[in-house]
């Protein structure tokens, strides 16, 4: 047979397993250690005495709670626009005929790999002359579409039947009518890898927010932790390890829910 | 005719919220940012962005003549170089161990390999720059128990872009598996089939058959791989601050950091630089695959 089962892969395979997921094990742990026992050598696994005390003081002292909810406002807003908005040109450019599509399509395929690098300094210009630097819509309006979504729902709307459309168009229907009634429930596999890889996109943002949020009530989770574990006041290690596991961990449970679709997802698109 | 027109209008009311969004906040920073790399810009300016001293390439030519910039340029390069190869090839046996290997468990281990892809690298490398300490690290604890005595990882040169390079493997390999796991399922069961009744051992069909098919998958993986590691920028900004000794600035962190200086020009010049290389790096992928297919 083709595919055999060789039990020895278990053993190279397992403490490859043990090694990739240590870390988080490691970091959730310690987020419950006393700020001696982190620094203890050698380094303990199971916390002596465990306590919230890392997490409580991340949300009375340090405002992570704030930071939380901007982070969750912007991945929430740029997930809707993205679903909503990608999946609108990708509707026309599978199943309408009008003037520029094609130079349309090329500009999406050519923008599919602009990096924020690239951007980010005029972004800054832009946004501070509009009045809009250290506000939330900064960190929302330039990430609310992009080519990426654009290509994935049009590539997958090509693959749905024309006939429907058509039946849809004999009743009478405005397009407006068959894109909402018709086409976007047949999407749901496209739209939920859309979303999922949207969210996780903005929740691990950086390099913008970090820009463009110049004050604390701005910053979202990864600007707050970044800026806190280089700042230059004495760090505490047991915070850091928590605020590490506040920004890994409701990802990691939205992923565990949803990892069949959206590693299917991701075979089939290839892009992450 | 009515209607063909009727149908044009409807279709650029679906298109016109991205054309816009897409118009503002993308495609014209992209060309602000050509601008003003040929400009003087500074912070300074941030109000009156057109009224500034055009300097040709002068921004082009600095960054070439920048110490500092060659050697951020010099450090992507090698985390470029050394790390996609190691990522890839990682990927390469888990997406084949779990795909020919074994039978139970696949799903299990997938996910676990894949887990580290999801989470946020600034969060991840907070917790590495724990486990690489000289002292107390877990890393060197591990080390220590197999008799080796591990290196101050991020306090040494030498080994302070090692370090980083292995963390982004570890972080990114999950990605590049699934994407071969999908590819090795799409190479025909008969072709192996027929190679072993012939005699030819596993590594053979492997290097025979597998590997030749795969070209296309391990092109675009080993592509958007480099894309991803030309832009890096979070691993050191978090855990080495560009150091020790610049040996972990990268080209995205310096311009950061000419940016933070209110050196717009400048800046703009160099993140242009880094947005040719990448779109050199895409046009070769589109070329190799043309020539293959």
């Amino acid at each position: 047979m083709n595919r055999q089962n060789r039990w020895w892969l278990y053993v190279p395979l397992s403490v490859a397993l043990v090694v990739v997921v240590s870390p988080f094990a490691w970091m959730v742990l310690g987020s419950f250690k006393g700020e001696g026992e982190i620094r203890s050598n050698p380094p303990t696994w199971w916390p002596e005495s465990a306590s919230l005390d890392n997490f409580t003081q991340l949300f009375s002292r340090l405002q992570f709670g704030t930071y939380f909810l901007n982070s969750a406002i912007v991945a929430v807003l740029v997930t809707l626009g993205n679903l909503l908005f990608c999946s609108m040109v990708g509707y026309a450019l599978a199943m309408l005929e009008f003037k520029g599509k094609r130079a349309l399509f090329g500009v999406v395929l050519a923008t599919l790999m602009i990096p924020g690098v690239v951007t980010f300094v005029p972004l800054y210009v832009l946004v501070v002359n509009a009045g809009l630097a250290n506000s939330l819509p900064a960190l929302i309006l330039p990430f609310l579409v992009s080519p990426f979504g654009v290509f994935l729902m049009r590539q997958f709307m090509v693959g749905l039947p024309k006939d429907l459309l058509d039946a849809g168009r004999v009743d009478g229907a405005g397009e407006l009518r068959i894109f909402a009634r018709i086409v976007l429930p047949l999407c749901g596999p496209a739209l939920a890898t859309l979303g999922i890889l949207t969210f996780l996109g903005s929740w691990n943002n950086f390099l913008w927010p970090l820009v463009v949020a110049q004050q604390e009530s701005e910053y979202t989770l990864p600007v707050a932790l970044a800026l806190y574990s280089t700042g230059q006041n004495s760090i505490q290690y047991g915070l850091l390890l928590a605020g590490a596991t506040i920004v890994v961990v409701p990802v990691l449970l939205v992923f565990l829910v949803f990892q069949r679709r959206f590693i299917e997802g991701i075979a089939t698109t290839g892009i992450k | 005719m009515r209607s063909s027109v009727a149908a044009g209008r409807a279709a650029w009311l679906f298109v016109l919220p991205f054309c816009l969004l897409f118009g503002i906040f993308t495609a014209w920073p992209v060309l602000q940012s050509l601008f003003m790399s040929f400009t003087d810009t500074r912070n300074r300016d941030l109000r009156t962005p057109f009224a500034v001293e055009f300097v040709g390439l002068d921004n082009y030519a600095q960054a070439f003549a920048d110490p500092l910039f060659r050697t951020a340029a010099a450090n992507t390069a090698y985390f470029v170089l050394v790390g996609v190869p190691l990522t890839l090839l990682i990927a390469l046996a888990a997406a084949v161990v779990l795909d020919k290997g074994i039978t139970r468990f696949r799903a299990f281990f997938r996910l676990g390999f894949y887990t580290p892809v999801i989470t946020s690298i600034v969060a991840v490398a907070v917790v590495w720059r724990f486990l690489l300490q000289d002292e107390f690290g877990l890393i060197n604890t591990a080390l220590g128990w197999i008799g080796i005595d591990g290196p101050n990882w991020l306090g040494d040169p030498d080994w302070s872009m090692p370090a980083l390079i292995l963390m982004a493997a570890w972080r990114n390999f999950g990605t590049a598996m699934i994407i071969f796991l999908a590819g090795l399922q799409a190479v025909p069961a008969s072709l192996h089939e027929a190679a072993s009744i012939d005699g030819a051992g596993s590594w053979r069909r492997f290097r025979h058959i597998t590997l030749p098919l795969l070209r296309p998958t391990l092109l675009f993986v080993s592509v958007t791989t480099a894309i991803g590691y030309l832009q890096f920028f979070e691993e050191p900004y978090v855990m080495t601050n560009g150091g020790p000794l610049n040996s972990t600035i990268s080209a995205s962190m310096y311009t950061y950091r000419q940016f933070g200086f209110g050196n717009y020009g400048y800046a703009s010049a160099m993140s242009y630089l880094i947005f040719v290389v990448i779109a050199v790096v895409t046009a070769l992928q589109f070329r190799l695959l043309r020539e293959r297919s």
